[in-house]
């Protein structure tokens, strides 16, 4: 049942669904917040794209990946060695030992640029690797596992494992990485001030519209033959195996698509936070974006983007007056809704949802039926 | 290695043996399909029946011997390689999707856009829906097609999942205790499918049912501790000494 209301989520109410999201996102809340807020809602939507990869992961091929926060770090680490090396020019560093590289770099005695930065000079070498380098990635941790049938929880370790060996990287390497303070001090984007107002602004919207358009494709692969086959590997790995398809692939694909979203995701926080640090790369970021995706509705696309903004805007507000609580609070919600509801509030909202449309019908009816609407009785009546 | 002649045969075992940590589940089985044959398997439990599937089918990998299906040898063949060179095989509990329709199980088993890529940009067009619908009208669930398939009795799972493989069209048939759990009514039901579908293919069944076997089999092999105890029809079969003690007369 769960798959063909997903199926339909693609047909004609799922296109309401996503309308009412885009709605909401490009309009509602840019009138209705200042533009601090605003900023913050941008800031959760990028979390928003890892828990939609974790939707087409976990929610459809069963594949609960505990790293995400790799592949968002990997792309935001990317675009922000672009912004350093902009903001690092020779000008700018002139009291450097060595001007023109960045300002850690110097710090921690190097006298060059390390050649794995060089390519981050070209804004479009870094585009280029923000959209292959985590999807690279991806598909040898895939190939590696997938190709042996390592699955289920020894995957979700594993993957957790290489958040961490990642996050020790980025921390002892400070002279490459920028180390625990993470890629700070980033002002412009080709010339172009990413700290303005107006750059707040156009960063959002660009953020939504990436948004939409990643969810629109993860649609059209979710409502294909691949998505049923995902559904399939998700319940009956065997059987899909013995009905001659080579179930490896298919998972190592959905992982690298998967990667892919959360590095745009990665690279758009970067430029709306305005640096990136390890402590978006660990293990915390990574079981908190599988907790949004929970939250939200493993199995829907649009469902996730609520739950993530719900979720951080608790954060917001509760780590405000109760730091210490907010954790407990968070991990109580997750176990919460896992066993009480597995679909999250996708799920809520298609079981109870329909009271609240018949309600709002009724009342058009009502409304129809009064002598002012006695006109469109028949219509009514048609339907 | 000398390279082994080719055969009429659909499928040709020869010396299979497999050991798990010294435990020869199948040991030096020698056995021959023909073409259009409806073959059943019988045995105690743990007479290797189900390992003899495995074998085939790429589950568990022979410890020596061959395998040639249509005079190709898949022993080194991975599992979906197997499967597209015309095998097909049913587990003994229905793996069906259940969460799926019963539509889309055939659909997912339909074979085209077997890749990534493929699958993605599949189409659901009017041959594979044709197709879909006559296999569905074949195994019974011609009017089930959009049932979840969750729902569906536990026969009707089994046919589902036969069904699932007829789309494949595969030249050998592999069917593990295909009536387990069954009424007597879908048991009648079954051997007319099973009669039917052997048309134009091998079969090659387990069952423990003897009035189903007795009704459905070409040819009968008795397993008995991975090896074969005895071979030929059922009216042999039944009167054999060694067999009726072994299996029959308990």
């Amino acid at each position: 049942m769960t798959f063909v209301y997903e199926r339909l989520m693609g047909g004609k109410s799922g296109l309401s669904g996503f309308l009412i999201l885009a709605l909401f996102i490009l309009i509602v809340l840019p009138l209705s917040l200042d533009l601090f807020r605003l900023n913050l809602v941008g800031k959760y939507l990028t979390y928003a794209f890892a828990a939609i990869s974790l939707v087409l992961l976990w929610g459809y091929g069963g594949i609960l990946s505990l790293g995400q926060g790799i592949f968002f770090g990997l792309g935001g680490y990317g675009m922000a060695m672009f912004l350093k090396l902009e903001a690092s020019s020779p000008e700018n560093t002139a009291i450097q030992s060595t001007p023109g590289i960045p300002d850690f770099m110097d710090w921690n005695q190097l006298t060059e640029l390390p050649w794995f930065w060089v390519p981050f000079n070209s804004f479009t070498l870094t585009i280029i690797a923000i959209l292959i380098l985590p999807a690279a990635f991806a598909y040898l941790i895939g190939a590696a596992m997938f190709k042996r049938r390592v699955g289920g929880v020894y995957f979700a370790i594993i993957t957790q494992v290489i958040a961490v060996i990642l996050t020790v990287l980025i921390v002892g390497q400070q002279g490459f990485t920028g180390g625990i303070n993470g890629i700070t001090d980033l002002r412009t984007l080709n010339g172009w001030d990413i700290t303005s107002n107006s750059a707040k602004y156009i960063f959002y919207f660009i953020n939504c519209a990436l948004l939409l358009t990643v969810i629109m494709a993860s649609r059209f692969i979710l409502t294909s033959k691949f998505g049923s086959l995902l559904l399939a590997i998700r319940d009956k790995e065997d059987r899909v195996r013995f009905s001659g398809y080579d179930v490896s692939n298919f998972k190592i694909f959905v992982f690298c698509f998967a990667a892919l979203i959360s590095a745009i995701g990665g690279a758009m926080f970067t430029l709306q936070v305005g640096f990136m640090s390890p402590s978006f790369v660990g293990i915390v970021p990574s079981i908190e974006m599988v907790i949004f995706a929970a939250v939200g509705g493993r199995m829907s696309l649009v469902g996730v983007v609520y739950g993530t903004l719900l979720i951080n805007f608790g954060k917001t507000a509760f780590s405000e007056s109760f730091p210490e609580l907010w954790l407990f609070l968070m991990g109580g919600l997750f176990i919460a809704v896992v066993m009480f509801f597995p679909n999250g509030l996708a799920g809520i909202w298609k079981d109870y949802g329909h009271h609240l449309t018949n309600r709002l019908s009724g009342l058009r009816n009502w409304v129809q039926n009064s002598p002012a609407g006695a006109t469109n009785k028949k219509m009514v009546d048609n339907t | 290695m000398i390279a082994a002649g080719n055969t009429d045969f659909t499928l040709a075992i020869e010396d299979l043996t497999v050991s798990f940590d010294g435990f020869k589940a199948v040991d030096g089985l020698n056995f021959y399909l023909e073409k259009n044959e409806l073959h059943v398997v019988i045995g105690p439990n743990g007479a290797g029946k189900t390992t003899v599937l495995d074998l085939i089918c790429g589950k568990t990998r022979s410890t020596s011997g061959s395998i040639r299906f249509l005079n190709q040898e898949l022993t080194k063949m991975a599992e979906h390689e197997i499967v597209r060179a015309g095998v097909g095989r049913k587990f003994q509990t229905p793996s069906i999707y259940e969460n799926l329709t019963v539509f889309e199980n055939l659909e997912v088993s339909y074979p085209a856009g077997r890749g990534v890529f493929g699958s993605i940009m599949f189409k659901r067009s009017e041959e594979v829906k044709k197709k879909i619908e006559e296999v569905a009208q074949d195994i019974n669930l011609g009017d089930a097609l959009d049932t979840e398939s969750g729902l569906l009795s536990h026969g009707q799972k089994q046919w589902l999942e036969i069904g699932m493989l007829l789309i494949q069209d595969p030249q050998l048939l592999m069917l593990d205790e295909p009536v387990a759990g069954m009424s007597v009514n879908e048991r009648n039901q079954t051997a007319e499918l099973l009669k039917r579908i052997s048309k134009g293919r091998s079969v090659l069944v387990i069952e423990h049912d003897m009035p189903f076997v007795k009704q459905i089999a070409h040819k009968v092999t008795v397993l008995h501790q991975g090896k074969i105890l005895a071979e030929g029809n059922m009216e042999k079969i039944q009167h054999d000494p060694k067999v009726i003690d072994v299996y029959l007369g308990h």
